[in-house]
């Protein structure tokens, strides 16, 4: 799954990610038709607004292959907010099987010693977004996959584990204090004297690298993916 | 009333959350206080999870308090009837105007004067010094930090740390401008100064009101846990004491009592135990030599039961220890008092606006002052799930929201339901970033663009450089 994000603002993510399945001895397909694992209606609280869009997803990822998600967030969506929001429809059943399908890219990595031959140098900080290490519960995998990256050094930054601030809607319904996290988090990264930050969350990199350009704060950022596909 | 001015008294809450969280992170002080406070509470915490079996000791808890909330009724009927028997009066009441309206009747015809408080949430949520005072008694504070509150009418901004948001100086002025005379702004002068102050507080009360941190019904006790003593005087001296408890403060028996008062100081201040336990069972009896000539238990509905078998049944069974607030980044960083309600953080978040009903401001508000980080259910030591209710506690106002935000999510799953509609948005998204991004930056978007741009960058090729 692309994601929707990835899709409209950086498809050299999807294309990274596509490259170290690949590299990694795995055969990739990316369905036509997908679009969006609804989360952005579903914890505004709009689930009627949420199900039409997720049914879409749940149709087009039919079958019996793990479905690869190059994002926490999307990936804990599915896991677990697909058997809520179908919970008590015709598509109950269906919504909990793909939920036991879907795993996150380093995850799936990490559960099949993968390893993308990654020619890496260097080093990154790793930011832990909220859904990757409290919903799916993974601190390890993605660790795991930049240490397979020789010549690769893991710096890590202090508050590794606190929320960026994005929050999805709630970073522009409480602008200023999502701001105020983001600057913080882009600070720890930065002193943590790496050469970029990396995550598994676009979503939170758009926010944390937006913020430090704005604070004047030299950062940079790529996608986990992008690093593994060197 | 200006919306700019810091910190916000109770009386004064204006605004919106949004302008009143603005202001708190323009008050330098403010961040500083919360974050000195919040670190030392992770290390605690990392200290507790490191000596003892957390996740065990949460999983017990958790059924502990299912328990109680599914045997609710029975449980309240047993706990009654032992306070009773014990020789204690027991009120209940359908409200906090009924609670208020008991506590006030009894005051009048006691002649009361003077009432001392201990530190209690329940009273703060049903605005009993309010009533009080409007009855012409006088009432006063005898927690350190909820002293300092009245002094400076705020609310608290902590569920048991209510002044942590103030910092020694504020406190020294409220003390000189309380006392008519100045105070040093040293640790020990001000406690000093507050000792002398309340002992005579103490000494001089004809009733003391407390909170209530549990109730067993097996026995009838009441437990008060605090760290100051100020709670066992509240409690022993006066002639009657005035127990105000949410009803589901109760646990059947002393196997579960005594698992969750382990429990919540170790959630609530990262330590092994509290300074004081204060087991409460009726009145003074024949031949001892201290204690109240009266108890009266004010058990509080005030929305609870209704919750009892929604999808909101869990918030029921938060202890008050106040652990989703330090662990919350966002109160964190703006503090309690921008809640603008006597419960902040993500227990305040869900449950205020159950408390006040789906129409108030707090219920279009509050749900969405959260990242959904989850950060509030890892800190949580009884698990409940606050990021979940939180969506759901969206759930039941979003027809209450914005237009503008429910015809976006409409037309947003309208097009993204189709593949036409979601290509439609990403050859937009696409064209407009390669045309307003030679820099590979833009600066500002203009409609729904400009609450990203409002505080970030946004960048036009990935990877940004």
């Amino acid at each position: 799954m692309r994601t929707c994000l990835v899709d409209h603002v950086a498809p050299s993510v999807g294309r990274a990610a596509r490259t170290v399945l690949e590299r990694s001895g795995v055969e990739v397909v990316v369905p036509r038709g997908q679009t969006c694992c609804a989360q952005p209606a579903w914890s505004a609280g709009h689930p009627e607004q949420a199900r039409p869009v997720a049914r879409r997803t749940l149709r087009v990822f039919r079958g019996e292959d793990p479905v690869v998600v190059p994002s926490g967030s999307c990936a804990a969506m599915l896991r677990h907010g697909y058997p809520e929001l179908f919970e008590g429809t015709p598509q109950q059943a269906e919504a909990r099987e793909l939920a036991d399908r879907t795993v996150e890219l380093t995850q799936l990595l990490a559960r099949h010693g993968l390893r993308p031959r990654a020619a890496g140098r260097g080093s990154v900080t790793y930011h832990d977004s909220c859904h990757m290490l409290r919903l799916l519960g993974e601190r390890e995998s993605p660790r795991s996959a930049i240490a397979g990256v020789e010549g690769l050094e893991l710096r890590e930054m202090e508050g590794t584990e606190v929320c960026c601030g994005f929050g999805g809607t709630f970073s522009v319904g409480y602008p200023e204090v999502s701001g105020r996290l983001g600057e913080e988090k882009a600070r720890n990264a930065a002193a943590a004297d790496a050469d970029e930050l990396v995550a598994c969350d676009l979503s939170c990199l758009l926010h944390i690298a937006g913020r430090a350009r704005r604070t004047g704060i030299p950062l940079r950022v790529r996608h986990l993916a992008e690093v593994l596909a060197e | 009333m200006s919306a700019s001015r810091r910190p916000v008294s109770y009386e004064d809450v204006t605004g919106t959350l949004r302008e009143r969280a603005r202001d708190a992170l323009g008050d330098a002080q403010l961040g500083g206080n919360l974050k000195g406070s919040s670190s030392s509470w992770a290390a605690g915490r990392a200290r507790v999870g490191r000596e003892h079996p957390f996740a065990e000791m949460r999983e017990r808890a958790r059924e502990i308090r299912t328990g109680a909330v599914r045997d609710l009724p029975a449980l309240l009927d047993r706990l009654q009837e032992r306070v009773e028997a014990a020789g204690g009066t027991v009120y209940r009441a359908a409200d906090g105007a009924a609670a208020c309206d008991y506590v006030v009747g009894l005051a009048r015809e006691r002649d009361a004067r003077l009432v001392a408080k201990s530190k209690s949430m329940a009273t703060e949520e049903i605005k009993l010094n309010e009533a009080l005072e409007a009855a012409d008694l006088e009432v006063v504070e005898t927690d350190l930090g909820e002293w300092i509150i009245q002094l400076a009418k705020h609310h608290p901004s902590h569920i048991i740390a209510p002044a942590v948001h103030l910092n020694r100086t504020q406190v020294a002025e409220l003390f000189a401008q309380e006392a008519g005379a100045s105070v040093p702004d040293e640790r020990e002068a001000l406690v000093a100064h507050a000792r002398r102050r309340l002992r005579e507080v103490f000494a001089a009360a004809d009733i003391g009101v407390s909170g209530v941190n549990l109730a067993v019904a097996d026995t009838g006790t009441i437990c008060v846990v605090e760290n100051e003593g100020n709670g066992r005087l509240v409690t022993a001296l006066p002639r009657v004491h005035v127990a105000v408890m949410g009803m589901e403060r109760v646990v059947a028996d002393w196997d579960d009592a005594a698992h969750i008062l382990q429990l919540l100081p170790m959630a609530a201040i990262g330590d092994d135990a509290a300074g004081y336990v204060n087991l409460l069972t009726g009145p003074r009896r024949e031949g001892e030599s201290d204690g109240p000539e009266e108890l009266h238990l004010v058990i509080v509905d005030g929305g609870r039961s209704a919750l009892r078998g929604t999808e909101f049944e869990e918030i029921l069974n938060c202890i008050r220890c106040g652990a989703c607030l330090y662990s919350c980044p966002m109160w964190r960083t703006v503090g309690g008092q921008a809640y603008g309600s006597p419960y902040s953080g993500p227990i305040g978040a869900v449950l205020t606006p159950l408390l006040e009903g789906p129409s108030s401001q707090s219920a279009t508000e509050l749900p969405y002052f959260s990242s959904l980080c989850g950060a509030c259910h890892e800190a949580c030591p009884v698990g409940i799930p606050l990021h979940d209710l939180l969506v759901k506690a969206r759930g039941r106002v979003a027809d209450r929201r914005p237009p503008a935000e429910r015809l976006g999510i409409r037309v947003w799953s309208a097009l993204w339901r189709t593949r036409v509609g979601y290509a439609l948005t990403r050859g937009a998204a696409r064209a407009g970033l390669r045309l307003i991004g030679r820099r590979g930056w833009v600066g500002r978007l203009p409609g729904p663009g400009s609450g990203w741009t409002s505080q970030r960058d946004l960048p036009t090729r990935w990877p940004p450089r």
